[in-house]
């Protein structure tokens, strides 16, 4: 940790703004800085505190702090033999999988006309795609429901993708515009003038210069349909057991234990996009996740 | 523009048009659809009421619904807006361990919100953490003490976890757009005689503003609308909007899907209509500059 301490990125700017007085209110502004800087560390770490507690504790009673006796007992009931919680990851885990891959293929080229050209209507396209991330869309939920029971999809894993898609497409286009309003075509006609076919040209120039888009697009798209709780339960008529479900019903019954461990067990694909943005954080802090959304 | 161009692009945005004007498009307006009563798949509009409206908007349970949604969400969202600005300011001054505070800062960027909403429960519900802590401290003698937190008239555990997941998610765009300014305006304005105060407020926030508006629209859209931390952290009722509707969805009465999707579209018509009041006021406010 000190070593993380003593690295400060850059040369961020204001910096002089801050030290340019040397009297003694530049001294207690320097504290105050500090201290509410490391208030912002302990807020975004607190939440999180009772759920890893609960998650090895036994009994918990009121007031106690700790735990009275630390138990694996949430995490042997959630990986027992016949648990509920390994269908629900897997069902969730596809369901996301899918649902990410199919909004990375509508995405890569609703980005690339968002991004890359101008046209007229564009403010209108761009409204339109962008529409279901503004509109609450419980209404539009309650209606495909209807649909999707004339239609035999609803009560079924296809149903319960289909619609996810209507908030990740419009997130994964967002994401992807910004990639490819910095992103350089003529690559990809020099390679065609070097004889490379559309499919070559691609997966050859294309992929690779918008791979860290996608890759972060997609791990969003991902935390979106596996972290839906109303469209699949709407959808999916409570028969779709996912993640969120599950978490829902333990809390439902009141057992923190269970419920902190399934929490925790949902964190990990928010986990894994940390330490991919920490990689591309530490070479320019700030600028390379302004594509996060939510 | 050539035809040729025209096309490319028209096919480029098909499958993502197609896929929003299919389930979005159509997800509304069946859903408009059942809310007066007509029957989608008859093909014609022949008994249409607006009884549903009627009544939703005839009952106190909805209104005070109403009151509340509006509340938390422009709390939400207010609120976001200015500790996003004073944090994000914050950080690009130098300080002990700057680099592990702005790596700390964006992790409720990626989050699920509802391990959040249940983490407040845990911490901030009248036997929570924080009860515990005062309990210890001697500030209260029993868990009935801890003010009400959680599942309160007001929704402030539900403000809280948005401000938790959003403060972060603007003041990552705040920081984007401080860096992406080459000159340090604020420092000129400051050489020049401006107080830290009239920098900030005249050539800061101006810089600002129009960067993090459509981060606006989405807080607040998304507080108006969403429905999982209000489940989990709202009352039963009166409680906002989405989980009334949700509620009326489910319940076994003949009126309850109707006036289920009423409360539903309103919701959806409101935010849009004030949405596009909301840019308007911005772009005449930028255009006046």
């Amino acid at each position: 940790m000190s070593k993380v301490v003593g690295r400060v990125a850059g040369t961020p700017k204001g910096s002089a703004a801050l030290g340019n007085g040397n009297g003694p209110t530049a001294a207690l502004r320097r504290t105050l800085l500090v201290i509410v800087m490391w208030g912002v560390v302990v807020l975004v770490i607190l939440p999180l505190i009772p759920m890893i507690m609960w998650a090895f504790s036994e009994r918990w009673l009121f007031p106690t702090i700790i735990p009275e006796s630390l138990s694996l007992r949430p995490w042997q009931s959630a990986f027992r033999a016949g648990s509920n919680v390994f269908p629900a990851i897997q069902t969730s885990l596809s369901i996301a999988a899918v649902v990410t891959f199919i909004s990375i293929c509508i995405g890569i080229p609703a980005g690339r006309a968002l991004g890359l050209y101008s046209f007229r209507l564009k403010t209108l396209a761009q409204f339109f795609i962008l529409a279901p991330s503004i509109i609450p869309g419980l209404a539009v939920t309650m209606g495909i429901h209807i649909v999707f029971i004339k239609l035999g999809l609803s009560n079924t894993v296809v149903g319960v993708m289909l619609v996810h898609l209507v908030k990740t497409i419009p997130y994964m286009t967002i994401a992807l515009t910004g990639v490819f309003a910095n992103y350089n075509p003529e690559f990809e006609e020099q390679a065609r003038t070097l004889g490379a076919n559309r499919i070559r040209t691609f997966f050859l120039i294309t992929l690779p210069a918008i791979a860290p888009g996608i890759i972060t697009g997609g791990l969003f798209a991902f935390i979106i349909s596996w972290s839906e709780y109303i469209m699949t339960v709407l959808v999916g008529g409570g028969r779709i057991i996912t993640m969120p479900l599950l978490l829902f019903s333990f809390v439902g019954s009141g057992d923190n234990g269970m419920t902190s461990a399934l929490g925790m067990i949902f964190l990990i694909p928010a986990i894994v996009i940390l330490v991919f943005s920490a990689k591309y954080l530490s070479q320019n802090a700030g600028s390379s996740v302004n594509v996060y959304g939510k | 523009m050539s035809l040729r161009n025209d096309a490319k692009i028209a096919l480029l945005l098909a499958p993502a048009v197609l896929v929003i004007l299919f389930l979005f498009v159509g997800g509304l307006v069946f859903g408009i659809l059942q809310s007066v009563h007509v029957n989608p798949f008859a093909g014609s509009l022949r008994g249409m009421k607006f009884d549903a409206y009627r009544t939703i908007f005839a009952t106190k349970t909805f209104r005070v619904s109403f009151f509340m949604t509006f509340y938390v969400a422009f709390t939400a969202t207010l609120l976001t807006m200015v500790l996003a600005i004073a944090t994000a300011l914050m950080l690009r001054k130098t300080f002990i361990g700057r680099k592990l505070v702005a790596f700390t800062y964006q992790i409720p960027i990626p989050m699920p919100h509802i391990v959040i909403a249940v983490g407040v429960l845990m911490l901030l519900s009248q036997s929570g953490l924080i009860a515990r802590i005062f309990y210890h401290l001697g500030m209260i003698s029993g868990p009935g003490d801890f003010p009400v937190l959680v599942k309160d008239q007001l929704g402030t555990g539900i403000i809280i976890v948005y401000l938790w997941k959003q403060i972060p998610y603007v003041g990552v765009i705040v920081l984007s757009i401080l860096q992406s300014i080459a000159t340090d305006y604020d420092e000129v304005a400051r050489s020049l005689g401006a107080s830290r105060w009239q920098s900030f407020r005249h050539v800061l926030l101006p810089l600002i503003i129009p960067g993090i508006t459509p981060a606006s629209i989405v807080c607040f859209s998304f507080a108006f609308g969403a429905y999982e931390v209000p489940f989990l952290l709202g009352k039963i009722r009166p409680t906002m909007l989405s989980v009334y509707s949700y509620q009326l969805y489910e319940s076994l009465e003949l009126t309850g899907r109707p006036q289920a999707l009423a409360i539903s579209v309103f919701v959806a018509l409101f935010v849009m209509i004030l949405v596009i009041i909301y840019q308007k006021v911005i772009m005449k406010a930028a255009g006046r500059r």
